[in-house]
């Protein structure tokens, strides 16, 4: 394993364990954690809708932009003021929640492939979220607003791309101008307004963007933001003399953090971090890697067009073109470039129940390193081999807690590439073929690698999604239980509970008449 | 769902850290950018070099297109600025300037800082605008006071004498 590898791997185990710790509190679905982009996206339309406001307010001319900024902090403190602080502290919990998803996405391996493109255009957002907060502190037009912008101006000096050095425009105080914080202001709206439309193109080939958190955590975060706005409202320090250095800076490390580091080292060696840091992004997809899994295959006579899997994939890997056979109907056509090769499609197509008497079970769209036929033959083969008083069939997941220890004389155990690849008719058709009870496991809510894959599985299995679950398939002999890797003692034990279930609760009156496929001998 | 008591304790004290971390390094640990007692002065010129000019002789103003007639033939090319600086007799800076451009027929500029302790000094700044001219043509020198925390600017402007203290 190379260093990056190991270096990659250990920081998922620590975000993993994080994670489940803040499971206990959070609860999986406002799990912070599991939500960082949606986090980010909520942060931007809190910095949009109180930067309307200031906007709406604020003098451009240089005495008013001072003044007018520090009116709403003194005199209109319980609206304004607020507005202001929620304005700074929704900029710092921005930039906090942007690095913890850079760092995550790394951690997770989710920067390459298919994924390739989220990556890449996400990198350009991190430059313009700086630019906007960093512009955003000069408008104020204080002694820390004159500290940034002449540092910021000495910075790009440095690299000697303008005609004159721009720490000129900062000299004398005659040297600024009204027109310069109109500018600044038309700026610093300018960047926000890309940085939506590059967090459009960031999200373009993913589906179901998850753009806003759970209530819960929504309220959270702003209740935490609301109360540090209040306890800690924003100030300006004092109003910008050029003719005065600003001594003992109130700086936001967070937002400013270039500004002392290049005095502290040098201009060169912040655009060396900063080129270097953009550079290293560029550059981790490029890293030597495995062949990628083969992606999804259609099969055109068994595709009806019903939209299923183009409505399921996580990555909108699946679109509808016309049916070259069948006249007036739709076929599915999946994108090579965007497939994850998660196999929610297979769990999604109707054609994938393995009641279809063919000796050959081939269904319309396949994930060609684990094909319906040989799950389907899989799970024939080991309901056949069960033996004992209650037998299970266990379907896991390979991202989520390893079932293979499971597997015993009464237990069957199958791993999918993913739980949403798991066509809930299978559930009736094992539970028909011998099994007592089923138990689907798949990752931690909110932790599915491919995004959707226990969302969907569960819902289907609720009958709340198609293909849904059989109504006759009784809900006693049916157990989820949600397990990352390192929850496999938890899993067993949820094993070893609904066995306990299935041998004291469970009578037979509910047990599904059997059904075997002609072409299959089973032993009972 | 109903969250139990515990959980709603953690969020607090979590949804707290968070806003505690934020509410710390937004305005912490705070930063000196000089020391208190120091001062700064910026040497901050922006000049066009001189050009050598001919005079054209009054044939070869005949030869010109009526609109052409100018009396100067200027290279495009300017000259680089040759400045130096001291500061209590010793020399900060010294520097040859080159013009901006890819045909060097831009502005020279210079941006310096220099963090000097307050109290008085003696400054001197030489500038030549023709390198292949011996000497400086523009010299300031004088002795200044400064107080902590002071900016003083060294600038340039024909209009105001050449080179001046801000």
């Amino acid at each position: 394993m190379s260093p990056h590898a190991a270096l990659r791997d250990g920081s998922r185990a620590v975000f993993k364990h994080v994670e489940n710790s803040l499971d206990a509190s959070f609860g999986p679905a406002d799990n912070p954690l599991r939500h960082l982009g949606a986090m980010g996206l909520y942060f931007l339309w809190i910095l949009s809708a109180t930067g309307l406001y200031l906007y709406i307010v604020i003098d451009t001319s240089i005495e008013g932009v001072y003044s007018s900024i520090g009116h709403l902090s003194n005199e209109q403190w319980y609206f304004g003021g607020i507005l202001r602080s929620l304005h700074r502290y929704a900029t710092d919990a921005f930039i906090i929640v942007t690095f913890l998803h850079i760092l995550r996405e790394w951690a997770y391996d989710r920067y390459s492939g298919f994924r390739l493109f989220s990556w890449m255009t996400g990198i350009p957002l991190v430059w313009l979220l700086y630019m906007s907060a960093i512009g955003g502190y000069w408008i104020v037009w204080d002694r820390l607003a004159q500290f940034s912008a002449l540092a910021t101006a000495e910075l790009f000096d440095w690299l000697a791309i303008a005609t004159e050095p721009a720490a000129r425009n900062f000299l004398v105080p005659e040297a600024v101008s009204d027109r310069f914080f109109t500018f600044l202001v038309y700026i610093h709206i300018g960047f926000p307004l890309f940085l939506i439309l590059g967090a459009w193109a960031h999200v373009n080939r993913i589906s179901g963007v998850d753009h806003m958190p759970a209530k819960r955590l929504a309220w959270g975060s702003f209740l935490a933001l609301l109360v540090l706005a209040l306890a800690l409202p924003a100030h300006s320090d004092a109003q910008a003399d050029l003719m005065q250095v600003p001594l003992d800076t109130r700086i936001d490390w967070l937002a400013l953090f270039v500004n002392p580091l290049m005095y502290e080292t040098s201009a060169g060696t912040v655009w060396a971090l900063v080129f270097g840091f953009t550079l290293l992004l560029i550059a981790l997809p490029l890293l030597p890697r495995g062949r990628p899994a083969p992606v999804a295959k259609v099969d055109a006579p068994n595709c009806n067009g019903c939209r299923r899997c183009y409505m399921d994939c996580p990555y909108a890997a699946v679109t509808m073109a016309p049916h070259p056979d069948k006249p007036k109907h739709q076929i599915a056509v999946v994108d090579a470039d965007n497939c994850a090769a998660c196999g929610i499609c297979v769990g999604a197509c109707p054609s994938s129940t393995p009641f279809r008497s063919g000796e050959e079970l081939v269904t319309g769209i396949d994930m060609p390193q684990q094909p319906i036929n040989a799950l389907r033959r899989e799970l024939e083969q080991r309901l056949a081999a069960l033996t004992g008083r209650t037998r299970i069939v266990v379907f896991g997941c390979a991202s989520g807690a390893a079932v293979d220890r499971l597997a015993g004389p009464d237990t069957a155990a199958l791993t999918l590439i993913c739980s949403g690849m798991l066509p809930p008719s299978f559930v009736e058709y094992a539970l028909r073929g011998g099994a007592d009870g089923v138990l689907v496991t798949g990752c931690r809510e909110g932790g599915c690698p491919f995004r959707f894959g226990d969302q969907w599985t569960a819902a289907r299995l609720a009958r709340s999604r198609e293909p849904h679950l059989r109504v006759q398939v009784p809900a006693s002999r049916l157990r989820e239980f949600r397990a990352d890797p390192t929850d496999a003692a938890a899993l067993a034990a949820a094993l070893a509970e609904f066995r306990t279930d299935l041998e004291t609760a469970t009578g037979d009156d509910n047990r599904l008449v059997p059904y075997h496929r002609r072409t299959v001998h089973h032993v009972h | 769902m109903s969250i139990k008591p515990a959980a709603i304790a953690g969020q607090v004290v979590l949804y707290g850290a968070f806003a505690a971390f934020i509410g710390f390094f937004a305005t912490n640990p705070r930063y000196q950018h000089i020391p208190p007692d120091h001062s700064l002065v910026k040497l901050s010129l922006a000049h066009f070099g001189d050009r050598e000019c001919r005079k054209r002789t009054p044939e070869e103003l005949q030869k010109l297109p009526p609109n052409m007639r100018a009396p100067l033939e200027c290279p495009r090319e300017r000259s680089a600025l040759s400045i130096e600086m001291d500061i209590d007799g010793k020399s900060v800076y010294k520097g040859i300037i080159q013009p901006t451009g890819l045909s060097k027929d831009g502005i020279s500029t210079v941006y310096r800082r220099f963090e000097l302790p307050a109290g008085e000094h003696q400054l001197a700044v030489r500038m030549s605008d023709n390198v292949r001219e011996p000497g400086f043509k523009y010299v300031k020198e004088d002795k200044v006071t400064l107080k902590p925390a002071q900016v003083l600017v060294i600038d340039f402007n024909p209009d105001k004498g050449g080179l001046f203290f801000q």
